[in-house]
C-alpha cells in the first residue's frame, strides 16, 4: 500500500492524460452525481454526498471536503463500454443491390475510469463474460474494454440501497482494477491509500508522488472498510437463492409486485449488468442510405418477446419475474455468477420504490409459509 | 359371414382388446360386417343414430354441414378406430355426417340392440362406457387442439 | 455447451455484418408462405451450414428476421428459406422479386444431431412451417438412406392448401422409402387424406419406440402434445429433439431477447435434446 496525499492526486489525472486516456469520473450534474469527462480533480464532487432510498435520490453539500463520499448514481460505466446507441453498419443502394460498410472500432477512445466502485468492478467483470468470453465476442465492447484503464475507489461510506456485502462484491475492491484508492479523512489529514492491480497501475503510480504506507495507515483502511461492510443499507439472503426462485415460478408475489411495477424499464437502464439490446434499421428519405443501430432494450418492453403468432411474456407479472429470476437465478447457470452486484440502483431509481431485496425476501417468506403451512 | 369369423375380426380390433369372452358373445349378437365404397355417405346429420362402427380399414371423414358454406370436414377416422357414440346418448340422433373417403370395411353394431344389452347387463354396459369414454377423451383433447388453430401465425388470429 | 458455429467460421463471416445475396427463385408454397432460393455462389465453396441452423435475413433499410434454412446442406451453392408472411420484415421479403438483393448473416445455432440416429428408426413430427427446418435433415438422411431404419414423416397443416412441399412429400414417399403421413385441421370434399391433429397420426404407425429417434418442430403447443404422445409410446426423451423459437435480434447471445429460462435459443438452440428443455416447456410465459 502506498500513500498519495490529496494535493498529489492531480498528478494521477495528469499521468492518465499523458498516457492518452480520456478520463471519465464522477461529477455533479443535473442534481445527481454522474459520470463525465474530467480534466482536473477539481471537477470531482468535492464535499458532495448522496442520500438514497427506495424510489428516491438526492445529493447534498456539506463542509466535509472529501472527494468520494457518495455512492453510485444513475450512470454506470456500461454507458461507455456498451453505449446506449451504436451504429452497427451503414449501407447504400447500388442499383438493385446494396453495399454494406461495417462500422469497425478502428480508433476507439481510450478510457480511464476514475472512481469505479467494487460493485461496478463486479458489473464490468460480468459484462466481460457476456460480450467477450462466449463463442462470439462483441468487437465494439472488446475494443473499448481492452484499452480501458480502471482506477477503483474503495467504498468507505455505504448508501441506503447498497447490498454489495450480500452479493460478495464489496465494499472492498478485490480485483479487476489497475489501481485502487481508499480515501482517508481524519481531523488533521486527507490522503489516499493506493494499491496496484496491474503493470499499468504500477506505471501510473510511479508518475505520482507517493510513499509506502505505514502500519497505522494500513490499519486505517481495514477499519474504514470493515465499518462500511457493517453499515450496509440493505441485505439479500442468497442462501439457495436460484433454487428458491426456481421453485417459486408461480409465486403469488409476482402478481403483488406487478400491481406496483410500472414496467417503465428504469431498473434495467440503470443496472450496470443488464445487457439487452435491440436493433433499429433506418433509411434516409431518398432510400439511398440505410443504417442499422443497436440500442439498449429492456425485458420490460411490450414487444421484447414478440414472435410470429403472439407475444411470450404478456403481463407485467411475467416481465418482472423474468427480470428478477434472470438476475438471481438463470444468470448463475448462464454465466456462473449472479446478474446482480448489489449496487442498489434499481431500488433507488424505481419510481415506485420496488426493492429487489424485499421482493426476494418476500418470495422466501411466502415459500416458507406454503411449505410449512 | 359366420359369427365365428366375426368374433375373430372383432377380437383383433383395438377398441375391444381384452374384452371378456362373455362380453364378446353379448356384442356379437348385435354385429354385422359392412363395407362402404369411396364417397358413400355412412351417417347423415340429424338422422336417428342406430349404429356404432368398428373400423377395420379405409378412412371416414366426419363432416359438419354449415348452411351457406361448403361442408367442413373436421376429422377422419381410420383402421382401429370407432365411429359414432350418439346411439348411446339421448336423443339418439347424429350430430354430424360421415362419408367414406376411401373404400372402407367395418363392423357395424346395432345401437338399439347394444343399448338394451347395456341396460340389462350392467358389467357389459360399464365396459362399453369405459372404453368409449377413453375414446371421447382423446377426441375432445384433439378437438381442443384444433380449436387453438395453432398454425395461424397472426397475433390476433382474426386474419382469416 | 454452446460453441461458435463452425459453419460460420467456414464461411469466414463477421457474425454481425449482413452479406448481400441475390434472390434466384421465389416459390409460393401457399397464400402466406414462400420459399426464397438465394444464390450463394459469391461464397467460396458455397454457404456451409448444418440441418436445423438459421440465418438472419435482412431487407435493406427495413430490418432482419431469423429464418431457418430449408435447403440441402450438400448443395451449398444455393440456400432456401421458407418464410411465412406475418411481420414487417417478412412482408417486405414477400414483395421481393427474382434478381433482388437481400442480406444474410449466419448460420447460427445448433443442429439436428443425425449421428445419434444411425442404425435407428427416425420419426419426424412437424406442424405448419415447422417442416421447413426439418427439410435439410430429410435431405441429409436420404443421402445415406441405408444407414437408417424406417424414416417416418408426420406432418400437420391447417388445410390442404396450406401444406408445404407437397410434391416433395409425395416423392419421398414413393421414391425413398419414407413413410409420409399428412394430416390437416380442416379438410374439404377433395381431400382424401387424414383430418385431425398431428398427434392423431401416431396411431397409424407402429413405432419400435426404444429404437426410434424423434425430431419435432412446429408451434410450441403442437410440440408439447407431440412430446407427450412420443412419451406415451415409449420413445426415450434422450432420443427426442425439438426446435424452439423466440424473438431474436443479434443471433449470437448478446441481445437477450431469445432467453428461454437459463438458455439462449440463438446459442444453445434452436435444436435441443428434449431433457434439456422438458421442464421449461410447462412454464407459462417463461
Amino acid at each position: 500500500m502506498f500513500i498519495v496525499e490529496l494535493n498529489d492526486l492531480q498528478g494521477l489525472l495528469t499521468a492518465l492524460q499523458a498516457g492518452g486516456f480520456t478520463v471519465i469520473g464522477p461529477t455533479v450534474k443535473d442534481g445527481a452525481i454522474t459520470f463525465d469527462t474530467l480534466s482536473s480533480i477539481e471537477e470531482l464532487p468535492r464535499g458532495w454526498s448522496d442520500v438514497q432510498e427506495a424510489g428516491s435520490y438526492g445529493i447534498r453539500h456539506s463542509e466535509d471536503d472529501t472527494l468520494f463520499s457518495y455512492n453510485v448514481g444513475p450512470h454506470s460505466w456500461k454507458k461507455f463500454l456498451f453505449p446506449a446507441r451504436l451504429r452497427l453498419f451503414s449501407a447504400r443502394k447500388a442499383g438493385k443491390a446494396f453495399e454494406v460498410d461495417p462500422v469497425s472500432p478502428s480508433a476507439p477512445p481510450k478510457y480511464a475510469f476514475l472512481g469505479v466502485r467494487s460493485c461496478e468492478l463486479a458489473a464490468i467483470a460480468i459484462q466481460d463474460k457476456i460480450f467477450m468470453s462466449g463463442p462470439y465476442a462483441d468487437k465494439h465492447y472488446t475494443a473499448l474494454r481492452k484499452s480501458a484503464c480502471i482506477i477503483a475507489v474503495n467504498c468507505v461510506h455505504v448508501g441506503g440501497t447498497c447490498f454489495c456485502a450480500s452479493m460478495g462484491t464489496g465494499p472492498r475492491a478485490k480485483d479487476g482494477y489497475d489501481l485502487v484508492l481508499t480515501e482517508i479523512r481524519t481531523d488533521d489529514r486527507h490522503y489516499f491509500v493506493a494499491q496496484m492491480g496491474s503493470p499499468l497501475g504500477k506505471g501510473l503510480l510511479q508518475q505520482v508522488t507517493h510513499r509506502e504506507a505505514d502500519q497505522k495507515e494500513r490499519e486505517q483502511v481495514e477499519k474504514a472498510l470493515k465499518a462500511a461492510h457493517d453499515r450496509m443499507g440493505r441485505s439479500l439472503d442468497t442462501h439457495n437463492l436460484p433454487r428458491l426462485l426456481e421453485d417459486n415460478f408461480e409465486s403469488p408475489r409476482w402478481e403483488d409486485v406487478a400491481k406496483r411495477c410500472l414496467s417503465c424499464a428504469n431498473c434495467t437502464m440503470v443496472c450496470p449488468t443488464c445487457f439487452c439490446s435491440t436493433v433499429e434499421d433506418v433509411t434516409d428519405l431518398s432510400g439511398e442510405h440505410a443504417e442499422r443501430w443497436r440500442r439498449w432494450d429492456s425485458c420490460f418492453t411490450t414487444d421484447f418477446t414478440k414472435v410470429a403468432g403472439g407475444n411470450i411474456r404478456m403481463s407485467t407479472r411475467t416481465r418482472y419475474r423474468q427480470w428478477l429470476t434472470h438476475k438471481l437465478c438463470n444468470w448463475v447457470e448462464q454465466f456462473g455468477t449472479y446478474g446482480c452486484v448489489g449496487c442498489g440502483r434499481c431500488i433507488t431509481w424505481c419510481p415506485v420504490g420496488i426493492d429487489i431485496t424485499a421482493e426476494a425476501a418476500a418470495i422466501r417468506e411466502t415459500s416458507m409459509t406454503t411449505t410449512n403451512g | 359371414m359366420e359369427k365365428e369369423d366375426l368374433s375373430e375380426i372383432m377380437r383383433q380390433h383395438p377398441f375391444l382388446a381384452g374384452l371378456s369372452f362373455e362380453h364378446m358373445q353379448t356384442l356379437i349378437g348385435c354385429a354385422t360386417n359392412v363395407r362402404f365404397a369411396d364417397n358413400a355417405t355412412i351417417i347423415q346429420e340429424g338422422q336417428i343414430a342406430n349404429k356404432f362402427y368398428l373400423i377395420r380399414s379405409g378412412r371416414i371423414a366426419l363432416q359438419m354441414d354449415v348452411p351457406g358454406k361448403e361442408s367442413l370436414r373436421i376429422q377422419t377416422v381410420g383402421p382401429g378406430e370407432i365411429l359414432g357414440w350418439s346411439w348411446l346418448i339421448s336423443p339418439y340422433r347424429w350430430h354430424f355426417s360421415a362419408i367414406a373417403v376411401l373404400d372402407t370395411r367395418a363392423i357395424a353394431l346395432d345401437g338399439e340392440c347394444l343399448r338394451n344389452k347395456c341396460e340389462k347387463e350392467c358389467s357389459f354396459g360399464y365396459e362399453m362406457l369405459r372404453r368409449l369414454s377413453q375414446v371421447m377423451e382423446r377426441r375432445l383433447e384433439a378437438t381442443r387442439l384444433q380449436l387453438i388453430d395453432l398454425y395461424d401465425l397472426t397475433t390476433s388470429g382474426a386474419k382469416r | 455447451m454452446m460453441r461458435k458455429s463452425q459453419a460460420l467460421e467456414a464461411n469466414a463471416l463477421d457474425p454481425m455484418t449482413t452479406h448481400p445475396v441475390m434472390i434466384r427463385k421465389i416459390i409460393w408454397e401457399n397464400d402466406d408462405t414462400f420459399t426464397l432460393t438465394l444464390d450463394m455462389s459469391g461464397f467460396a465453396g458455397g454457404f456451409r451450414f448444418l440441418p436445423g441452423q438459421f440465418n438472419m435475413v435482412y431487407v435493406y433499410g427495413v430490418g432482419e428476421a431469423a429464418v431457418s434454412i430449408s435447403s440441402d446442406p450438400a448443395r451449398p451453392g444455393t440456400l432456401d428459406h421458407t418464410i411465412h408472411r406475418v411481420g414487417l420484415v417478412t412482408t417486405s421479403l414477400a414483395q421481393k422479386k427474382r434478381g433482388d438483393m437481400i442480406g444474410i448473416r449466419g448460420p447460427f445455432g445448433s443442429s439436428w444431431s443425425i449421428d445419434v440416429a444411425r442404425g435407428k428408426d427416425i420419426c419426424i413430427a412437424s406442424g405448419g412451417i415447422g417442416l421447413a427446418p426439418l427439410r435439410p435433415v430429410i435431405y441429409s438422411l436420404l443421402k445415406k438412406r441405408e444407414d437408417f431404419g424406417r424414416i417416418i414423416v408426420l406432418y400437420g397443416g391447417r388445410s390442404p392448401l396450406d401444406l408445404l412441399y407437397r410434391v416433395e412429400l409425395e416423392k419421398w414417399a414413393s421414391d425413398a422409402n419414407v413413410e409420409v403421413l399428412v394430416t390437416v385441421d380442416r379438410g374439404d370434399s377433395s381431400w382424401k387424406g387424414h383430418i385431425g391433429v398431428v398427434t392423431s397420426l401416431f396411431q397409424y404407425i407402429k413405432l419400435d419406440a426404444r429404437e426410434t429417434v424423434a425430431y419435432v418442430c412446429g408451434p410450441e403447443i403442437m410440440m408439447k402434445y407431440t412430446i407427450d404422445e412420443l412419451d406415451r409410446r415409449g420413445v426415450p426423451q434422450s432420443q427426442t429433439y425439438l426446435s424452439m423459437e423466440r424473438n431474436m435480434k443479434c443471433a449470437v447471445g448478446f441481445c437477450g431477447h431469445c432467453q428461454f429460462g437459463p438458455t439462449f435459443i440463438c446459442k444453445e438452440g434452436p435444436v435441443y435434446p428434449l431433457p434439456r428443455v422438458r421442464h421449461l416447456l410447462d412454464r407459462k410465459e417463461l
